[in-house]
Order: structure tokens, then C-alpha cells, then sequence
């Protein structure tokens, strides 16, 4: 065997490394934790990187993953080698497809990042949930449990499938192992040859369909055969487990690293064992070796193949000794006699019963659903649970289960950290690139040194002013640590926030070093700290020591990342290698990451890497902690008491602790908690200046955080102001005395700039000063909080009963918003728009919103910006899928039709009892404004008293009951349906389609960002041609759809293509005529985004080149109108290159690639004059009405 | 009559010549600008700041908003290149002189010492006929003395002839206080020829909005007179080869550069504005004048009406602005 070297590298590419070389086409859609591999195929394939046989395989995103897996059924009926990449509810999208694929013996793999399902909640992280529900498709599945695992059980799937042509999942959990970076040993191209038979490879092109040997497959068969045909693949199946075996063994020749269907490791005559599957297997591996030096006799089996299940290898794997046997699931199945390893295992033991000396007792429980902590305590308390005389069966570990009592008891004291590894706990900002420090830092000592190394990063669920948390092992040893670390002997905190929010210190160990990013002098420091954190300091005896970093990244032109500079610090401090060495290293390794960026960029980097040691200091700790200060409150003053004790924990970093009784049963949680998580992640706010101010609202309108609020207000209620609170006089001529107040919410602002980018009013004498300008919040800060207590104190505009018509921005800006204080990017460019939506109809709204960055933003905990007024209402808001929102939110209109039918329908039969002049006014009431459905509750209020009096043991008992129960149905109901363009354009078009077709009363809301956002970048139909994205990285070679076109053809449905930043007239008045329409109406929004590579303080000015350029004209088809089409915007006046140079996904091909960039630029250009000049016709052309459907129809 | 003039030490069929323009940015038309009779090209400048910028505004982009969300670590593909670097600049410069028989003089402007090295021996190396310094900076440091400004611009100069062997032309703005005494100097720090003046784009105010917005306009003849004052107070007195870029739209202009004492007559403008046609035809306006007014040579035409040929000297001194200003007062009188 030949020596082999070393790499550092993600679980992600260790897989992606193998299929890429084993394949011939790979279908993909991009999915949370799958994606990273899909997108390394495609930049492989960009890059003209080769399979095994020579050419480029063929990488295709999909429309779906439900297209994707039927394009590579199509591609394996045809002869291909084919893989894809896929998670979570993508999988199941594939299922249809994977019983066809097995059913015909097909040889693929498909690499699953295996991911919670969406059940209660939907999580992205990691979990067994999704494979086990494709258990029964007759696939193979294999197991790996770290990177090298992954990358070794990767080959085998593709090798074992050719043999036994039985198709492979291929599972690696999802973040745990796909995420982490470890150091391998990467199988060689050689290698790869070795294991995949050309042989094999040609008899499966060999059954492909070809019209040369015609046959056909995939006939529809009868009762009378169809029993027989399914039971004759049973030979394949029963080879399998032989055929992987001696696929590992020839593994095993080339690598030395012996796999087994089940590798048992432990004690030979282990009386106690535990059943695993995935990265668990490592700890408890790691475990049983620390049990066994204790003495105690145990031992671990892990699954590698779990289907099919090998009963003979588990029974042969287990040793005859065993007497109590623990099985781990890492998924949950309600309802059945067990989880799937579980009840496999049980019948396994059953049927080998013979082979054990005694018949072994088998108990199964729970563990890690979506990436909960599994560690060497909780292996050790499975093992210890086995001692007890009753061990608990369908056990739970790591959570306290306080309803059911499932839970096991932890020993958290017991731990397996070996004292000469460096473990080292980093807290950042994802702005301030700790992370991608991190990364690097890991590469450079596993590929510098012979020392190992390990990197694991975890991210809250925030898109601006995100927390990081980095962590990272070296040792000499091979690091088999599946979990976080929980004893560091180092810990950084790159942002002196933190210290005050979050317990930092709970994971230093004794004597561990503390690196902190301050802007204190080393003298004034200790002063300075919060109490616990000095208490923690002392109490642990840590070496304190400071740089303050943000000062030189300034000074070095690095911005706000202080990333090099505290990477430098890191191994000045660490010692993991000799300083000069480090600084080497990480120099090149800034060469190597930043060099393509230019000399510029490398020479800021190099120095802030030489100014960073010499503003490193020790701080001399005195022998007392002094502080006065406290941690902040994790939530503001006034919180309820779910949101202090059960979200609050959760922002606090405490989540883990909460008992499954502080959970909401059905996944049901309160709105109006953003509110109460005063983030402070702006260092500059913007500052009112009453003088100045015209009142137009257009800084209401585009806060993308609703932080910025404007209210008319009798002057008397100014009699308890606080004496900074600002007001002056209102410019409306229905206030002629009022005044007007525009606040801001310092506290829950992301500094994004948009509103002074909006201002229009500038100071005559001085024009850089707006009448909304940036400012420091230090000092604002204590002043503003009192300010906005205040000014929320203050009536709403609707609770002063004043008939305004909300038709225009400047008297739009008074509504209530009920979507505030997002997780979203800083400047986002969506939720100005679900905003409005908010103010004009959120009292009435429910919500139906696709997967995406609004279902993230918008749901993801701990708290929802969707909020409610001082009535109690506000939007209903719920997320089911990410394929079938329109059908969804479809589904809503026709409870809401239904349940109001009835509801008049009763009011009808209970005419007498209620009373004939009230049930007529209920049934003919307008209800077009908010002044008429305040009247038409007020009736329903009556409508409900006087049920109240009516004797139920009449005749009409029951009717009365149900007319109560459904009275609010009569009142009207708003349904929107919102998404991202990767529903709408995509995996969704198919449902939305229908809907547009159906007829009904719903809003369909695009947040068209003209790419897949969420998960990073990934592109859509709705990409533009020559943008750069991700799986288009050579620039988007076809046109985007045309969406609201597509829409407009029914001629029924009303459509309109607005961007707030090309005229926010426009957008408030597309989205009143789409609600007041009785039929489908579709708004298709221009939304900047973080994804286009663009300032995003500018991102308004973006949308006005949209539109100026004609990428993005706006218009209204409103099928009311004589003539339905309504050009918004006017003749394409500047040069579409004029909007595209800002933006860097059309300019990083100008630069990459500026040949293809102008061929692409010339041809949308062209694009944009047609599309102009289509619209012009269409704007001329009078409405067939006949084609008009309305829901009175 | 023969045209041809020499610059730079570079022989030229006639005296004008495209100037650094979006007109040299590809190819294609460098050599269309040949096949139009151009007896030289100047390429477009290559810009050591804008580099520096486009580099880091990548790197800002790239950066941004990644690593921070764990469904999206990144927001567009990291592509294999992106040709930030002089390399693209000087692929055109080589692959201009492979295409073309005409002298190709490459323009530079830097921002550090080293930038201006390292950049002069890139453009050497690749292959250019001479290199011309685009000095192109707005002192707006409060706190630099014109003096200052002068010892930089002389500082590059230096640096530059150390480095490379190349002809050395310097574009100067018309901002400097003491432009002679300047010449001079520049010429003993090893500049071969000035080319005077650079345009630079001043931003508009827009009214309405109350912004200074920048405002790209093309020059006219009127810009002439400032540059054939300099060209004819400098012409014989200083050991420089002198060019005028700037206002040159017609043979008169390109005639009146002559007089004055320019070896050549950059234009970008005109061409931009009526197409490259308009090369040929200049010249041969301006042989056909030259040959109806007797000129044997072009030899005999440069400088003829420089400073020191001149039988008023003063016109190009102070007391023609106070003709000028007399001559207004005249018409303010008759109105």
C-alpha cells in the first residue's frame, strides 16, 4: 500500500470529490445541507474538470428535485452514470422516482445530506428523518459517520451499485458532516479506477434504451403478474450485502481502512452494546474506548449498510456475550412500535436468538433530532442506563422530556477532551469573516503540519448582524469528535458586544486563554467587563489578552474585518506552530484565497497581518472581580411570559436546557415577538430632523425593519413627551392642528441606510444634510429607547377615526405596520414590501408563504416579526412547503369561502331569531375600506351578542352554536400567497399556474430577487441572461421568464410588475387594485438583494436602473379596465449597462470573462427594446371581456 | 508634401494621432484606427488605482453577507480568474503591436512608486513604443504645497526613467503654478516630451437634487487656445518633445498646434463624436493647406508661431489678456 498524503477538507467536497469522478450526468436542485455539493460539481464542471472516463460531466440544476430525480431516471434508462446531491423534503420529493429507479435495477447513488423533515417546524439541520422515509424504496443506503467516512462509503456506493445494480443512497448527516472540515486521506484518481469496473460501467450502458435495440420499459401491469415481478429482484437484494462487503475489502486493499456491514467495536465479551448509525458512531466509539480502559464491558456496533438489513452480519457483528443491547435512532416515527434501527434490530435478535449465550435484552431511544448535541456524556448514559435492572425503553438523550419522561440523565462531567489537543471557541460576527478565518486556519495547520485538525461552525438563524461560533481542534492525534467542544483552552471573542449578552466563558477550561477584540486600552479593560465575565475570569484562572482589532483593520483598509488580525493573534497565542512560521503561512495562504482579487487586496490583508502582533497585549488581572455591570436581558422589559421564558432562552443561547413542556404541542407560537429581542446591531442609526422634513413617507415606506415610524397626533398628548422626543407641526390638510412625529427604533435598526438614501429633502445650505441623516448610537441610544416607548403610546392613526384614502406613500407611512424588526439582510429589498402588505391589509391578512428567505425571516425562531395591533389582529401566517404554497394558500380561500358561505347560509335560516334588518346588513355590507369592515365587525360583535341570548335547547340550538363559531367568517378576509422567485418561477410554477387559472379571491405576492436567496445564490428561471450565479457561473446563457406575461395570457387574472425603488406610487397602487380585485391577482415584486453582489444601501437606486434601463418595466393588467394594460414606467431611457455595472453578478463576468459579458449584454439589450415595444402593443389593445372571470361570476 | 513627423524618437507618417480613448480598448479597433490612417496610437491608460478598486470592490462583494447565514455561506460562484490585474492591458498592448506596423505608446497612471515601476516594466516588457505618464491626481490635501506636488510628479518621473529605457512622454494638467520652470526640471529627470493638457471630467450640479453628478463632455476647439499659449511659450526653450491633446477637431487646429511648436495632435473627441473617417480626412486638409500656402515641409511649419518666432511675443504673455479684456469692454460699450 503507498503512502498517501493528507487534505483538509469539508465533508461536502469529500463526497462531492467521488461522485463527480464516478459520474456522467448530475441532475441537482439546490437544497440546505446538500447544497454545497451540487454547487462544487458545477464549479468543477465550469472549470472543465474531468470523470474518471475523461469528459466533463453534464451538471444540470432542476426545476425541482422531484425534475431532478425524474431527469436522472431518464439519463439511467438511457445508459448514464448518474448522481445528484439532495436533503430533507427534496428527497422525498424524489421517492416517486426511487421506487422506479430500484424497481428496474438501476445502478446510481444519490448523495444525501441527511436533514430533519419538516413536521411541527421546518429545521435545516441534520437528522435521519428524511432517509428513514425513503427506507421502503428499495435503495441501498449506506452510512458514513466523519469526512473520511463520507468520502471512503461515497466510493463504495458507486462501486457496489454497478455490481449489484441496485441503486444507493449514499447519507452523510447533514451539517455534522458535510460541514465539518477534518483532515483525510483522499482516494486517487487510480484509486477510483481501480474500484469502478469499466466492465460494469459498459453493461450498464448496455441495458440503456436505444432505439438500435428497441424494448420497452415501464409497463402497467395486472393482478395477475404484477406480485410475481416484484418478488424477482429478490436475488439482487439478497447479494447485496455480499457484494458490499467485498467492495469495502478491495477498499480496504487500496486504503487500509478496513469497513464492515456492521463494525463492532469494544469489548469481546461486551456485555452491554449500543446500535448506531451516522457521525453518533465516532462518539461512541471514542467512549467505549474510555469505558473499556475503566473496565467496563462494552462495545458499539456501527451500521454502515442499513439497507438491505443484513440480519445474519448484525447477529455475527454482535458479540455471543451481549446481554443488554441500546439501539440509537436519529429520527422520530410517532405512532410505531419503534424508530427503523430499532425495531430492525430487535428482529434481527430475535431471529438470531441462537447465537447469544443469553437472550439479550434490546431498548431504543431517541437522539440528535435536527443536530441536537450527542456527546461522550450521553453515549456514557445510554451505557449506563443498560446497567439499571429495568432500563428505560424509547428512551430520549439530550433533552429533558419533562412530559413523557423519556429522557436519560447526563453526567455532563464526563468528557473525553485529551489534554495536548488544542481546542479553540470562537465568537463572531458573520460580517467580520471570523469564519472564513477559521476555515483557513484549519488548512493551514492540516496541511502545514502533521498535526490534525478539525473545524465545526455554527450560525444563528439571523441574516444581519449574525453571531458565528467557531470550533476548532488540533491535536497529534486523529480527531474523532463529532460535537462541539465543551472545554476550550481558548476562546476568542471578536466582538465586544457579545461579552454582555452571552455567556462566552461556559466553555473555557481552567487556565484557558481569552482573546478579545476591544477598543479599551489593556489597562482600562478589566473594568470595563461585566461582572460574570470577570467572576468566570478569575474563578478559571484564564490569560486575558487584547487587541483591538477594529482599529487596525481601519487603519489597514480592511474595513469592519478584523478576520486576518485575529487569525494572526490566534497563533501568536496558541503556539499550535512557531510564530514566524504561522505568519508565513498565513500570508501565503492570503496569496493563495485573495491573490485572484489583486495585489491590493493581498497587500491589505498582508498588513493587517503585521500590524495585528504589535497591538496584541496581555491584560494584568487584578485578584477581585469590581464590575457593576450585568448581562442584558435577552428580552426587553414587558415580554410575555412565554416570550421572556421560553423564546428568551432561546436568544440567550439557551435553548438546549428548555424542557419539551415549554414547547408549543402543535408548532402553534405567539406573533409580535420581535418586538422583544432588542438586537443593537447598528453602530449608526438615522437621526430625524424635524425642520427639514416634508413628511413624505418615503423613509417609512422603505425601512426594510418597519424601524422607522411616523404618526398625526393631537398636540395636547405631547404634554408627557421626554424632553428629546421631536415633533412638528403635520402637513395634511385633513390635520390642519395635529402634530407629526417620525421615530426610530435605534434599538432594532440594522444601520441599512436605505431611509437616507430615500430622503429627498436636503438642507438648502448645507445638501449633505437630509432630513434623515446617520448617526453614532452610543450616544442616541438610552434618549431614542425612551423616545420610542413614548411614541408607541401614541394613537394609531385608525384608533383616531379619520377617513384618509391609502392610495399614495405619504398617507400610507401613518398604518400600523404588523411585519417589524425581521432577521433579514440589513437593506433587504423583500420586506418593504411585505410591509405594506402589512399596513394596508395585516388587520385581515392570512398568509400563506412559500420556503424561502420570507419564511425564514419571517418564522424562523426564536421570534416572528409578524405582529398584531392593539385590537388583536393582525396576519395569520403560516409556512407549509416550499413546492406547494399557491395550492396552500388556495386551500385557505376555500376554508374562508366555505366557512362564509355557511355562515350566511345560517344567518339566512336564523333570520327570525336574530333579528331581519341586521342579518340584511350583514349580508349587503361593503366591505371595501377599512371604515366599512370596522362597521361590518361592529355587526358581527352584535351579531354575537345577540346569539348569546338565544336559548340553545330550541330548535335552532345547533345552528346558533355554529353561526358563533364561524360569525368572523363574515367579515372580510384577505389571503395572500407569498414567495421568493424560486417558488414562483420553479419548484412552484406548476400549483401556480392552477391558481392563476382557478379564479378565486387570492393575492399572489412574487419576491422576485431574480435568484434562489436563501440558499445562497443559486439560479433561477427568473435569472436574468448573463448574470452570474451559482450553477450559471459562466453567466445565464437563456432569458428569464416572463412570468407576469405568462399570468397576463389568462386574461382573467389581474397582474402587476412593480419595484418600489422605480416608483413606490405605483407599488401602493398595484397592491390596492390586487386586493380590491374579486378574482386572482398577481404582483411580481423587484426585490434588491444581498445576492446580486451590490451596495446595498443603494439597493432603491438599483431598482430605479431596473426600470429607467427596462429590465424591469412596470406596469398593471387590471381585466376590469376597457383597456386592461397600464405601462407604469416610460421608454427604456438609459443603457441597460448603466444598471448592470453596479451590480457584481453581472460584472464579475465582465471581468472573468468580458467577451461572453458584452455578447450577453448586447442581447438583452435587444431583449429590453422588444420587450418594450410588446408591451406598448399590448397597452394599446382593448380587454375581450368575455375572458374575464370574476369570483361573482 | 511628406507629413511625416517624428516623436519621441518614434518616426510618424504625419502629426495625428488617436489619443488614449475608449477607441483603444479592444483590438479590433486599434486596428481600425490603423486602417484609418493613424500613424500611432496612444492606448487608453492603464489605471494602477482603478485595479486597486475593481480588486476590492470584488473582494468587498465576495465577502459580503458571507459566512454568516449557515443556508447561504456564500452568495455568488468564486469564479478561476477575474482578470484583476494589468494583465488584460497588457495582452491588448502586445497583441496591438503584433497586429499593427504603427508605433503603439501606452499610457500609465499610478497611484504608489511602485506601482509606477512596477507597471512602466510590465508595458516595457510587453512591447510598447513608449510610454506616456498620465499624471492625472487632484491635489486636494489641504496641506500640500504646490511645491510638494511638483517633487512628486518629478519623484514618478524618475522612478520611471530608472526603471525602464523606454521614450518617456508626461500629460500634464494645466494646474501647475510655474509650467517652464516645470518643463525644465521634468526634462532633467528624464522626460523626453510633455503632452499638454490633460481634460479632466468636472462633475455638473444637479439643481433639482442638489447633487454634484458627474458629467462626461467631449471637448471642443475652444479648449485649444489655453494648450497652443503652453506648447508656444515652451517650444525651442526646453528639450522636450511637445504634444497638444485637447481641442484639436480640424486641420486648423492640427495646423495651428504646428505653429505653435507640437510635433503631433492628439484627438479623441472628434473622432468619438464623427467616426473614425475623420482621420484621413484631416490629414489630408491639412497636407492640401500646408501645400496651398507654400510649406515645402512640416519642419518648417512647427513652432513658426511658437513664443520666441513670434514678432509680438507678448500676445502669448499677460498683456493679450488685457487685450482680451479690452476688446469686451469695446462691446459692452456699443450695447
Amino acid at each position: 500500500m503507498k503512502q498517501r498524503g493528507r487534505v483538509t477538507m469539508e465533508g461536502s467536497e469529500a463526497v462531492a470529490s467521488i461522485a463527480f469522478k464516478a459520474s456522467e450526468v448530475i441532475a441537482i436542485y439546490p437544497i440546505t445541507p446538500s447544497s454545497g455539493m451540487g454547487e462544487l460539481a458545477d464549479q468543477w464542471a465550469s472549470e472543465g474538470k474531468k470523470n474518471l472516463w475523461g469528459s466533463v460531466p453534464m451538471v444540470a440544476e432542476m426545476q425541482s428535485e422531484g425534475g431532478a430525480a425524474g431527469a436522472l431516471h431518464g439519463a439511467l434508462q438511457t445508459g448514464s452514470l448518474c448522481t445528484t446531491f439532495t436533503a430533507s423534503q427534496g428527497l422525498l420529493l424524489m421517492i416517486p422516482n426511487m421506487y422506479k429507479i430500484a424497481g428496474e435495477l438501476t445502478a446510481t447513488v444519490f448523495h444525501i445530506a441527511a436533514r430533519s423533515l419538516a413536521a411541527q417546524g421546518l429545521s435545516i439541520f441534520g437528522d435521519h428523518s428524511d432517509v428513514m422515509a425513503a427506507r421502503s424504496t428499495g435503495w441501498g443506503m449506506l452510512f458514513g459517520g466523519s469526512v473520511q467516512e463520507a468520502h471512503d462509503l461515497a466510493m463504495v456506493a458507486h462501486a457496489a451499485t454497478l455490481e449489484a445494480r441496485v441503486p444507493f443512497m449514499h447519507v452523510l448527516d447533514g451539517f455534522r458532516t458535510t460541514h465539518e472540515i477534518n483532515k483525510i486521506e483522499p482516494l486517487e484518481e487510480s484509486d477510483i479506477r481501480v474500484m469502478l469496473s469499466d466492465h460494469l460501467v459498459r453493461q450498464h450502458r448496455a441495458r440503456g434504451l436505444t432505439p438500435d435495440r428497441p424494448m420497452i420499459r415501464g409497463t402497467a401491469q395486472n393482478p395477475d403478474v404484477y406480485f410475481q415481478a416484484r418478488e424477482t429482484v429478490n436475488p439482487f437484494y439478497a447479494a447485496l450485502p455480499g457484494v458490499v462487503q467485498s467492495t469495502m475489502e478491495r477498499l480496504a486493499v487500496l486504503t487500509g481502512r478496513h469497513y464492515h456491514l456492521f463494525d463492532y467495536i469494544g469489548a469481546i465479551d461486551a456485555e452491554r452494546v449500543v446500535v448506531v448509525m451516522g457521525s453518533a458512531g465516532e462518539t461512541l466509539e471514542e467512549t467505549v474506548k474510555a469505558l473499556q480502559a475503566r473496565g467496563e464491558k462494552v462495545g458499539v456496533v456501527r451500521v454502515r449498510l442499513f439497507r438491505p438489513f443484513s440480519v445474519q452480519h448484525l447477529i455475527a457483528a454482535l458479540p455471543p456475550t451481549v446481554q443488554q443491547i441500546a439501539v440509537l435512532d436519529r429520527t422520530k416515527e410517532p405512532g410505531g412500535a419503534g424508530e427503523p434501527l430499532y425495531q430492525d434490530v430487535v428482529t434481527a435478535v430475535m431471529e438470531g436468538m441462537r447465537n447469544f449465550n443469553t437472550m439479550p435484552q434490546v431498548i431504543g431511544g431517541r437522539y440528535g433530532l435536527s443536530s441536537k448535541e450527542f456527546t461522550p456524556a450521553m453515549a456514557k448514559a445510554v451505557f449506563d442506563e443498560l446497567k439499571k435492572p429495568n432500563p428505560k425503553n424509547h428512551f430520549t438523550i439530550g433533552i429533558n422530556d419533562d412530559v413523557s419522561h423519556t429522557s436519560l440523565e447526563v453526567d455532563t462531567a464526563f468528557n473525553l477532551e485529551p489534554a495536548d489537543q488544542v481546542r479553540a471557541v470562537f465568537y463572531g460576527l458573520g460580517s467580520d469573516g471570523t469564519v472564513g478565518a477559521n476555515k483557513n486556519s484549519v488548512k493551514i495547520i492540516g496541511e502545514q503540519t502533521e498535526l490534525f485538525a478539525q473545524g465545526y461552525f455554527v450560525y444563528d438563524s439571523k441574516k444581519s448582524g449574525s453571531r458565528t461560533v467557531s470550533h476548532l481542534r488540533f491535536g497529534a492525534q486523529a480527531i474523532h469528535a463529532p460535537y462541539l467542544i465543551e472545554h476550550a483552552n481558548f476562546v476568542a471573542v471578536h466582538q465586544w458586544g457579545f461579552l454582555e449578552r452571552i455567556d462566552v466563558l461556559q466553555v473555557a477550561q481552567a487556565g484557558a486563554t481569552l482573546l478579545l477584540n476591544s477598543r479599551f486600552a489593556p489597562e482600562a479593560l478589566w473594568d470595563e467587563l461585566p461582572l460574570p465575565v470577570q467572576q468566570a475570569i478569575l474563578e478559571k484562572q484564564l490569560k486575558v489578552f487584547t487587541i483591538d482589532g477594529d482599529k487596525v483593520a481601519l487603519e489597514t483598509g480592511m474595513g469592519n474585518r478584523v478576520n486576518t488580525i485575529m487569525q494572526t493573534c490566534f497563533f501568536a497565542l496558541s503556539n499550535v506552530l512557531p510564530k514566524d512560521q504561522a505568519i508565513l503561512q498565513i500570508k501565503k495562504s492570503i496569496e493563495k484565497t485573495y491573490g485572484k482579487r489583486g495585489a491590493a487586496v493581498v497587500s491589505k490583508n498582508y498588513a493587517a497581518v503585521d500590524s495585528a502582533l504589535a497591538n496584541l497585549f496581555e491584560v494584568s488581572i487584578p485578584p477581585y472581580s469590581s464590575s457593576q455591570k450585568h448581562l442584558l436581558p435577552s428580552v426587553s422589559s414587558g415580554a410575555p411570559l412565554f416570550v421572556e421564558h421560553v423564546l428568551g432562552e432561546m436568544i440567550a443561547g439557551r435553548g438546549d436546557l428548555l424542557p419539551v413542556s415549554a414547547m408549543p404541542i402543535d408548532g402553534t407560537y405567539p406573533s409580535g415577538s420581535a418586538r422583544f429581542e432588542k438586537r443593537c446591531i447598528a453602530d449608526e442609526v438615522p437621526v430625524w430632523e424635524s425642520d427639514l422634513c416634508i413628511q413624505c413617507g418615503k423613509c417609512v415606506l422603505v425601512c426594510p425593519h418597519a424601524v422607522i415610524r411616523a404618526k398625526v397626533y393631537e398636540p395636547n398628548l405631547l404634554e408627557n413627551a421626554p424632553k428629546d422626543f421631536k415633533s412638528a407641526g403635520a402637513m395634511w390638510k385633513e390635520f390642519p392642528d395635529r402634530k407629526y412625529t417620525l421615530q426610530v427604533s435605534v434599538e432594532d435598526c440594522t444601520g441599512c441606510q436605505l431611509c437616507v438614501e430615500a430622503c429627498p429633502a436636503k438642507d438648502k445650505s448645507n445638501a449633505s444634510r437630509k432630513a434623515i441623516n446617520m448617526a453614532g448610537v452610543q450616544p442616541l441610544l438610552e434618549a431614542e429607547r425612551q423616545n420610542w416607548d413614548f411614541f408607541l403610546s401614541l394613537p394609531e392613526l385608525l384608533e383616531q377615526r379619520q377617513p384618509l384614502h391609502f392610495n399614495n406613500v405619504k398617507n400610507v407611512q401613518l398604518l400600523e405596520p404588523l411585519f417589524e424588526f425581521s432577521g433579514a439582510c440589513a437593506g433587504c429589498g423583500e420586506t418593504p414590501y411585505l410591509k405594506l402588505l402589512s399596513q394596508l391589509f395585516g388587520d385581515r391578512a392570512v398568509i400563506a408563504n412559500a420556503t424561502g428567505c420570507s419564511s425564514i425571516y419571517g418564522g424562523n425562531l426564536p421570534t416572528t416579526p409578524w405582529s398584531f395591533n392593539k385590537h388583536g389582529r393582525g396576519p395569520a401566517w403560516s409556512n407549509s412547503l416550499f413546492e406547494d404554497n399557491a395550492e396552500y394558500g388556495l386551500g385557505m380561500r376555500f376554508t374562508l369561502d366555505q366557512q362564509g358561505k355557511y355562515a350566511r347560509d345560517l344567518l339566512g335560516r336564523l333570520r327570525d331569531q336574530i333579528g331581519a334588518p341586521l342579518v340584511d346588513e350583514l349580508l349587503n355590507a361593503n366591505q371595501d375600506s377599512f371604515e366599512e369592515i370596522e362597521a361590518q365587525r361592529a355587526r358581527v360583535d352584535t351579531l354575537k351578542a345577540k346569539l348569546e341570548t338565544v336559548k340553545l335547547e330550541t330548535l335552532h340550538g345547533a345552528e346558533v352554536q355554529d353561526l358563533q363559531s364561524l360569525a368572523d367568517a363574515l367579515t372580510q378576509k384577505s389571503v395572500w400567497i407569498v414567495g421568493g422567485d424560486g417558488w414562483a418561477y420553479d419548484i412552484g410554477y406548476g400549483g401556480l399556474d392552477h391558481v392563476l387559472a382557478s379564479g378565486a379571491n387570492v393575492n399572489i405576492l412574487v419576491l422576485d430577487t431574480e435568484v434562489y436567496s436563501n440558499t445562497g445564490g443559486q439560479a433561477s428561471k427568473s435569472t436574468p441572461l448573463g448574470a452570474v450565479a451559482k450553477f450559471a457561473s459562466g453567466g445565464k446563457a437563456q432569458p428569464r421568464k416572463n412570468l407576469a406575461q405568462l399570468a397576463i395570457e389568462y386574461g382573467s387574472v389581474y397582474v402587476a410588475q412593480v419595484a418600489m425603488g422605480g416608483n413606490d406610487a405605483q407599488t401602493i397602487k398595484a397592491f390596492q387594485e390586487a386586493e380590491s380585485y374579486p378574482g386572482v391577482s398577481m404582483i411580481v415584486a423587484y426585490s434588491h438583494c444581498i445576492a446580486h453582489g451590490i451596495d446595498m444601501t443603494k439597493g432603491m437606486n438599483q431598482q430605479k436602473l431596473a426600470v429607467l434601463s427596462g429590465h424591469y418595466p412596470l406596469y398593471r393588467f387590471d381585466p376590469r379596465l376597457e383597456k386592461p394594460m397600464q405601462l407604469d414606467s416610460k421608454a427604456p431611457s438609459i443603457p441597460l449597462r448603466d444598471y448592470r455595472q453596479n451590480e457584481m453578478r453581472f460584472k464579475v463576468l465582465m471581468q472573468s470573462n468580458p467577451e461572453a459579458a458584452e455578447v450577453f449584454l448586447h442581447d438583452a439589450q435587444k431583449a429590453v427594446q422588444s420587450r418594450w415595444q410588446e408591451l406598448e402593443r399590448l397597452a394599446a389593445v382593448s380587454h375581450p371581456h368575455e375572458t374575464a372571470i370574476s369570483a361573482d361570476d | 508634401m511628406n507629413l511625416s513627423t517624428s516623436y519621441l524618437g518614434l518616426k510618424l507618417e504625419h502629426p495625428i494621432v488617436p489619443s488614449a480613448s475608449p477607441l483603444s480598448k479592444n483590438l479590433d479597433s486599434i486596428q481600425q484606427l490603423e486602417d484609418a490612417g493613424a500613424s500611432a496610437v496612444v492606448m487608453y491608460s492603464l489605471f494602477e488605482e482603478q485595479i486597486s478598486l475593481e480588486g476590492q470592490a470584488l473582494d468587498f462583494y465576495l465577502n459580503h453577507g458571507s459566512e454568516s447565514f449557515p443556508e447561504a455561506l456564500s452568495y455568488l460562484p468564486d469564479l478561476q480568474q477575474y482578470n484583476i490585474s494589468p494583465d488584460a492591458y497588457l495582452e491588448l498592448l502586445t497583441a496591438a503591436k503584433r497586429a499593427t506596423r504603427i508605433p503603439i505608446i501606452a499610457s500609465l497612471n499610478g497611484v504608489t512608486t511602485g506601482g509606477w515601476i512596477e507597471h512602466a516594466r510590465l508595458i516595457e516588457q510587453a512591447g510598447a513604443d513608449a510610454l506616456e505618464l498620465n499624471v492625472y491626481t487632484l491635489p486636494g490635501d489641504i496641506n500640500l504645497s504646490g511645491k510638494d506636488i511638483e517633487d512628486r510628479l518629478l519623484e514618478i518621473v524618475r522612478e520611471v526613467r530608472g526603471s525602464v529605457s523606454l521614450p518617456l512622454a508626461v500629460k500634464l494638467s494645466p494646474f501647475y503654478s510655474a509650467l517652464p520652470n516645470l518643463a525644465m526640471q521634468l526634462s532633467s529627470a528624464g522626460a523626453d516630451a510633455l503632452v499638454l493638457f490633460n481634460r479632466f471630467y468636472q462633475p455638473d450640479i444637479d439643481l433639482e437634487l442638489l447633487e454634484a453628478v458627474p458629467a462626461l463632455q467631449l471637448s471642443t476647439s475652444e479648449e485649444l487656445r489655453l494648450r497652443l499659449r503652453w506648447v508656444a511659450m515652451l517650444h525651442g526653450r526646453v528639450p522636450l518633445d511637445l504634444a497638444i491633446t485637447g481641442g484639436v477637431h480640424t486641420h486648423q487646429d492640427v495646423l495651428k498646434a504646428l505653429m505653435s511648436g507640437a510635433k503631433v495632435s492628439f484627438v479623441a473627441s472628434e473622432f468619438l463624436q464623427h467616426g473614425i473617417k475623420r482621420l484621413r480626412q484631416m490629414v489630408s486638409e491639412t497636407q492640401t493647406w500646408l501645400e496651398a500656402h507654400g510649406y515645402s515641409n512640416l519642419e518648417s511649419c512647427i513652432g513658426s508661431l511658437s513664443h520666441r518666432h513670434l514678432t509680438d511675443p507678448s500676445a502669448y504673455e499677460r498683456a493679450n489678456y488685457l487685450k482680451v479684456l479690452d476688446s469686451w469692454q469695446g462691446v459692452t460699450a456699443r450695447v
